[in-house]
């Protein structure tokens, strides 16, 4: 149902098309999405690049009109009031959004005042937002001497800085080294608890989403294909993940071992890439036998069987029909 | 409305402090004009002995004013290198997505090259009066010249700015802004006395708002300026600044609006 004022954010059948190159047909990024974010959690659009996050979040925050659809934000609609939805919203683009010329609390300081604020509280605000992110220190460089790490947090300061009630994060991490994302994640996973904020964030990692989101929702050719808290995606997919990896596999045995492995009592949704095959079973450790006894009776050497339990990456097989890796 | 002007001195202030931190930028933009005033000025000297030259000034004083417009049109069709690079980096969709007014990103970048097209004015002057150039116009003579060197310049970092949002490509915008801008330069009396041209340079010169600020300024620095010669030129240098600035505005809708 579309409730606009019970949600910061809403979506409803947006669509948006844009030119194909060279008289192709137009391309549809957004193909009748809907979506409804509760005030203060943190909602994560999941999905490949071109599924439609980026165009969602550009829609949602005034910088893109859709072809057709309505949308709101903190109870204010985003294409009659775009103005008004401005002041209440902080973005971080997926491309760094500070003045490489500028310093880090230049940069803060503007951003504080082109939303309104006085001169002396912009200064204040910039200063606690430089200590929050530890960027105390190098708060009077240039930040075109940043690290990719140090210029990201800077970015959500800047998003941050005039206390928005809802906050985009679109793809926060893309790019990061894995300790500075670690350290991005500790930052979210602390600005969704100390301040009574909506964040909407977009990633193509699997394990970005699973640790920061309240709720996901999966995004494939333009729609929502899934939604719900990470626990009750992967609860709903009934049952373990058995990974088996063959020796070796001629053109013609991976059907063969896809017949023989359906044919395993408890084994279903069989599938095969190369010499790996997935299958799901409601008890992985119990199947693990019966896999080994039936792919051995077929003359078909197994390297190596794992067990483990459904991943969000099973979520998305299960509901975009492709393995997140294979596309991401 | 106050927070139109807010906004544009923020955003004015902004572009000013990286000029400062880059000072080389309007160094290099000096050179050209220097090489203009000394060596073409040396070089074609004896321009105006040609029946028909402009006469009673040297052929340096006559370019002076001359450089001064193309140096306020080369810089000024740069001026969209500036949104491209904003748009490169994450700089221009914060801007847009925050309450800021369109207009005030515009008014900042015009302010900004009317600020820097004043200084190089100033310095071109110095240099062709070092090289023995004089102005009887005097004080109003500057103060007349430097207005239509800001006025054409923002005429023309308005078209570039509008370039900019509506081809968001650096090639394409320095080519079409070239594309532009030498044209204007040559189909103008910038260089050489119109009155030696063809029919058709005349022609078109009388319609090139390069013409408007070269002869509205060399009719200033005059011994004996006619208001009449100043005046109406500089007034529709003002009409066609307003409307290349709103245009410029506008520019920002379809950039949106295909984002």
């Amino acid at each position: 149902m579309y409730r606009p004022s019970h949600a910061a954010l809403t979506a409803q059948d947006l669509v948006k098309t844009y030119p194909g190159t060279r008289g192709a047909e137009r391309i549809r990024a957004l193909d009748g999405l809907s979506v409804q974010i509760g005030a203060g959690s943190v909602f994560a659009l999941l999905g490949r690049n071109g599924a439609g996050k980026s165009t969602t979040v550009k829609i949602l925050c005034t910088l893109s009109r859709p072809d057709s659809g309505a949308a709101t934000v903190a109870g204010t609609d985003v294409l009659r009031h775009p103005d008004r939805v401005r002041r209440s919203i902080g973005l971080v683009s997926q491309k760094s959004s500070g003045d490489p010329m500028a310093t880090g609390r230049e940069n803060l300081m503007l951003a504080a005042r082109i939303q309104g604020m006085s001169r002396a509280d912009a200064r204040a605000r910039a200063g606690a937002l430089l200590d929050r992110f530890g960027l105390a220190d190098a708060a009077d460089r240039l930040t075109k001497t940043y690290s990719g790490g140090m210029m990201r947090k800077l970015d959500v300061a800047i998003g941050l800085v005039h206390r928005p009630s809802v906050l985009f994060l679109d793809e926060p991490t893309t790019g990061l080294d894995p300790e500075a994302r670690a350290d991005m994640w500790r930052e979210i996973e602390q600005l969704a608890g100390d301040e009574q904020m909506t964040v909407l964030l977009t990633t193509h990692y699997l394990d970005e989403a699973d640790r920061l989101a309240d709720r996901l929702a999966i995004v494939d050719a333009g729609r929502i294909v899934v939604e719900g808290t990470p626990e009750e995606l992967k609860s709903e997919l009934r049952g373990d993940t058995v990974h088996i990896e063959l020796d070796s596999v001629a053109d013609n045995e991976a059907p063969v071992a896809v017949g023989v492995l359906g044919s395993v009592p408890g084994l279903r949704d069989v599938v095969a890439d190369g010499v790996r095959l997935r299958a799901r079973a409601d008890s992985g450790a119990r199947a693990v036998p019966a896999v080994l006894a039936a792919l051995d009776g077929a003359g078909l050497g197994v390297a190596a069987v794992t067990v483990a339990r459904p991943s969000l990456d099973d979520v998305y097989l299960r509901y975009a029909g492709r393995t997140f890796e294979e596309v991401a | 409305m106050a927070s139109l002007t807010t906004d544009s001195v923020l955003l004015t202030t902004r572009s000013v402090r990286t000029l400062m931190r880059q000072p080389a930028y309007l160094a290099i933009s000096l050179v050209q004009p220097v090489i203009w005033l000394l060596l073409f000025g040396q070089l074609f000297k004896s321009v105006i002995d040609i029946p028909g030259f402009a006469h009673g000034i040297t052929y340096l004083e006559f370019i002076t004013p001359g450089v001064i417009m193309m140096t306020a049109l080369f810089s000024s069709g740069w001026a969209g290198t500036v949104y491209i690079e904003d748009m490169s980096i994450g700089v221009m969709d914060r801007l847009l997505a925050s309450p800021v007014r369109r207009g005030a990103m515009i008014i900042g970048t015009l302010a900004y090259q009317a600020l820097t097209t004043v200084i190089q004015t100033l310095i071109v002057f110095g240099i062709a009066y070092a090289a023995g150039a004089r102005f009887p116009g005097g004080v109003t003579g500057i103060a007349v010249t430097t207005l239509s060197a800001v006025l054409i310049a923002m005429c023309i970092a308005s078209f570039s700015n509008s370039i900019a949002l509506l081809v968001r490509q650096q090639e394409a915008l320095i080519g079409i802004s070239q594309f532009i801008v030498l044209p204007l330069q040559f189909l103008s009396s910038a260089v050489m006395d119109t009155e030696l041209a063809p029919g058709w340079v005349q022609h078109v010169a009388r319609y090139n708002p390069v013409d408007w600020a070269v002869v509205a300024s060399r009719e200033a620095l005059s011994a004996s300026p006619s208001a009449g010669a100043v005046l109406p030129r500089l007034g529709a240098l003002i009409v066609l600044a307003a409307v290349l600035g709103w245009l410029a505005t506008r520019a920002f809708r379809t950039y949106q609006r295909s984002a």
